[in-house]
């Protein structure tokens, strides 16, 4: 009962930071129909300016609290700054090109926003444990388990909530529906879809600053480290359906729980269980387990 | 005219032919001012902080210094064989394939003439091939995998790091000497050639050197630079085992320690890290005490405060004053794999009477012992073409008047003593009870 415990808590703490790194991407997908490799680097600069900030606000002796305004406040800034510049000066004029290309062009940001962590933070990483530290542990099925990963979870799920409400329950929700289902009819009937696509692909940089910026308290925030994120979220994005909020969700939590499975019971395992639940939904339902309907054009 | 022109290129290419002979045969050629060298080391990716950018300062400090005549006594004459070394720096990040491809571009667009560095055994394993393929000699700095001189001889390879075998049995000999009640034991080791070695050997050294003690069926292998270790931390918790050993370098053994340190993992295991004290300086206090560390050698927080080598002194004064920070392991790996292309060379040019052949160096460098920064070298191993030294190991105690990290309960083992003899394979020696091993 406590290894299933542990297992399930496990699971549960991988899925939640899975989720919140790739929901981003899918939601720029389900939108844009762009494959944005740049995710990485959003994750990455959102990892970097909390770390840097709260490095900064430790060694000025602000309060360990003030590091969970200082990631807000980097996911934010990073998905605004980095958001607006990407989409209004590059994506905006590839809109009509082959979704191969627009991929290949994220991938190009992606390689400059990493060369540009390095010429702005250097190659030493930045240890930002002051948030991880202040939330302190707690006992849970017999082992100690830090707060911040359980406190993951909880923002996992305000993310979920707030996409789950913020598209079924609002007026530009309902818009934006209204362009992943047409685009062009949406702009025939006067929808200003060129500001939809700026603020969906802010808001999945956003949501990708802020995977990074939540989870560098915990790792060594060091050059390079964008990369393996990319391809995790492509794996949970895949096996969830590309472009669904909840496929994301079940495909974040499916990996998660199968890598916790493995690495408890079959370490050896752990490398290639996660794409292994890939492979085997795949060969199940090509298009993922939660593609949303495409609407059929005549 | 065609007979003349064609009597001259015979005449040409014979002229040419002679000289590459004589090369060949082992006489000295024809004086350089300037060799270039390839120093590969990560600088840029996870590695690059704590490994990469040390080790290449360690280089470029000894480089210049044996450029300019300024390293310490007997090494103090200038340059290498009398040449000036260009240094031709260059990142090891991007995977075996790039780097495969950057070695041939170094060798045969540079024109470089020797290759130092190399950080990943991952590194080592690929480019071993290329360098014997072009017939390049190479001097690995740091990478640990026994594999490489192993599984094959090499003509052009050189090692001047001991491998995982030394490091892994001298962590086996001071648990079994400090801790002799700790007899169970897991690990968390990254998934590759570094990681697998580290975990087999100190496992295969445990059970040698204390019967009694017991290996947990589920040590760890996460993926290299995986950053994230919840569920990982979790399972070692819930192993019975007292001890977890671990070879993590890099940001991975950061991201560990920190969310371990929060999980109390610390407080209830005894930890062993193999290569973790470049995490040291990098944590500040924030890294537990009683934590056993190893720095592969003789070098760094084990022996900063030792001020009674020469070569030692020189090395930490000089660093600390360049770079404004003490060296790490890599920076002496890398300053050691330097110094041994120096001492080479300048013996091969004494033996040759000139400026030596690559081939002259290389004998000079097959078997060759040498002080260096960190203690005494032997390149005793590979048919002469892999260094041992002692291998340190203490427990980590932050130094409060002094405000820095600190270790204490120091204990070094000799080469002789935690590797086997030429020609017998580690697996062997350790299986076979590790005769004649002199641990003094």
């Amino acid at each position: 009962m406590q290894l299933a415990m542990t297992i399930l808590l496990d699971g549960l703490s991988f899925a939640s930071y899975l989720f919140i790194v790739s929901v981003g991407l899918t939601i720029v997908f389900g939108v844009m129909k762009i494959l944005n490799v740049a995710h990485g680097g959003f994750y990455a600069w959102g990892a970097y300016c909390a770390a840097f900030s709260i490095t900064l606000a430790g060694d000025n002796d602000y309060p360990d609290w003030v590091g969970f305004f200082l990631i807000a406040g980097s996911a934010m800034v990073v998905g605004l700054v980095l958001g607006v510049i990407i989409e209004r000066l590059i994506l905006r004029r590839m809109y009509e090109q082959d979704e191969v290309l627009i991929a290949l062009a994220t991938f190009g940001i992606f390689l400059v926003l990493e060369d540009l962590i390095i010429l702005t933070f250097g190659v030493n990483p930045f240890f930002a444990y002051q948030p991880m530290a202040a939330m302190g542990n707690v006992m849970m099925a017999g082992i100690i388990r830090d707060v911040y990963s359980i406190s993951l979870f909880a923002l996992a799920i305000v993310v979920a909530f707030g996409c789950w409400w913020g598209l079924t329950r609002t007026k530009w929700g309902k818009l934006i529906s209204m362009v992943i289902y047409d685009r062009e009819i949406s702009m025939a009937m006067g929808l200003n879809v060129s500001a939809i696509y700026l603020v969906i692909f802010v808001i999945g940089a956003t949501l990708g600053a802020l995977g990074g910026a939540y989870v560098s308290p915990t790792i060594s925030v060091a050059p390079g480290f964008g990369i393996d994120v990319i391809v995790l979220s492509f794996a949970v994005v895949v096996i969830g359906g590309m472009g669904s909020i909840p496929g994301a969700i079940i495909g974040a939590f499916m990996v998660g729980l199968f890598r916790a499975i493995a690495v408890h019971l079959m370490p050896e395992l752990e490398l290639f269980v996660v794409f292994a639940v890939m492979a085997v939904v795949l060969i199940v339902r090509p298009e993922g387990l939660f593609a949303p309907a495409k609407a059929r054009t005549i | 005219m065609t007979h003349k022109l064609a009597t001259k290129a015979l005449r040409g290419a014979a002229l040419g032919g002679a000289i590459a002979a004589a090369a060949l045969a082992g006489g000295a050629v024809q004086a350089k001012d300037t060799i270039k060298v390839g120093v590969v080391a990560f600088l840029t990716g996870p590695a690059a902080g704590p490994f990469g950018v040390p080790g290449k300062n360690g280089a470029e400090l000894v480089i210049e210094a044996a450029n300019a005549g300024t390293l310490p006594a007997p090494y103090n004459s200038k340059g290498f064989a009398g040449a000036m070394l260009d240094p031709i720096y260059t990142d090891e990040a991007g995977g075996n394939a790039k780097q495969v491809a950057e070695y041939r571009n170094l060798v045969q667009k540079q024109n470089v003439d020797a290759l130092v560095g190399y950080i990943s055994s991952g590194s080592c394993m690929a480019m071993a091939p290329v360098a014997e393929e072009l017939k390049k000699l190479t001097v690995m700095a740091t990478c640990g995998t026994p594999r490489l001189f192993e599984e094959k001889a090499r003509d052009y390879v050189f090692r001047t790091q001991g491998n995982a075998v030394g490091d892994s049995i001298a962590a086996a000999r001071y648990m079994v000497e400090k801790m002799p009640d700790k007899l169970t034991y897991t690990g968390i080791n990254q998934n590759y050639a570094w990681g697998q070695d580290s975990w087999k050997f100190f496992d295969l050294a445990m059970q040698r050197l204390n019967p009694k003690s017991k290996a947990s069926s589920k040590p760890q292998f996460p993926k290299i630079f995986a950053g994230q270790y919840g569920a990982e931390i979790s399972t070692l918790a819930l192993d019975p085992s007292e001890v977890v050993h671990s070879s993590f370098w890099d940001g991975d053994i950061e991201a560990f320690v920190l969310q371990a340190l929060v999980r109390g993992f610390f407080q209830q295991k005894t930890f062993v890290s193999v290569v973790g004290a470049s995490a040291i300086d990098s944590l500040g206090k924030k890294f537990p005490d009683g934590v056993v560390i190893g720095t592969r050698g003789e070098y760094g927080l084990l022996n900063r405060y030792d001020r009674s080598r020469d070569l030692n002194n020189w090395f930490v004064d000089e660093y600390k004053k360049r770079y404004g920070a003490y060296p790490l392991g890599p920076s002496y790996q890398y300053g050691k794999a330097v110094l041994f292309l120096k001492i080479a060379m300048d013996k091969a040019a004494k033996m040759a009477g000139g400026f030596p052949t690559q081939q002259q160096v290389i004998d000079a460098m097959k078997g060759m012992e040498f002080e260096s920064f960190g203690g005494k070298v032997t390149m005793s191993l590979g048919n002469g073409h892999q260094a041992v030294h002692p291998v340190g190991y203490g427990i980590t105690k932050f130094d409060k008047e002094k405000g820095e990290p600190g270790v204490v309960d120091v204990k070094y083992y000799s080469g002789d003593c935690i590797n086997p003899p030429e020609g017998v394979l580690a697996a062997d020696w350790l299986a076979d009870g590790m005769p004649g091993a002199k641990c003094g």
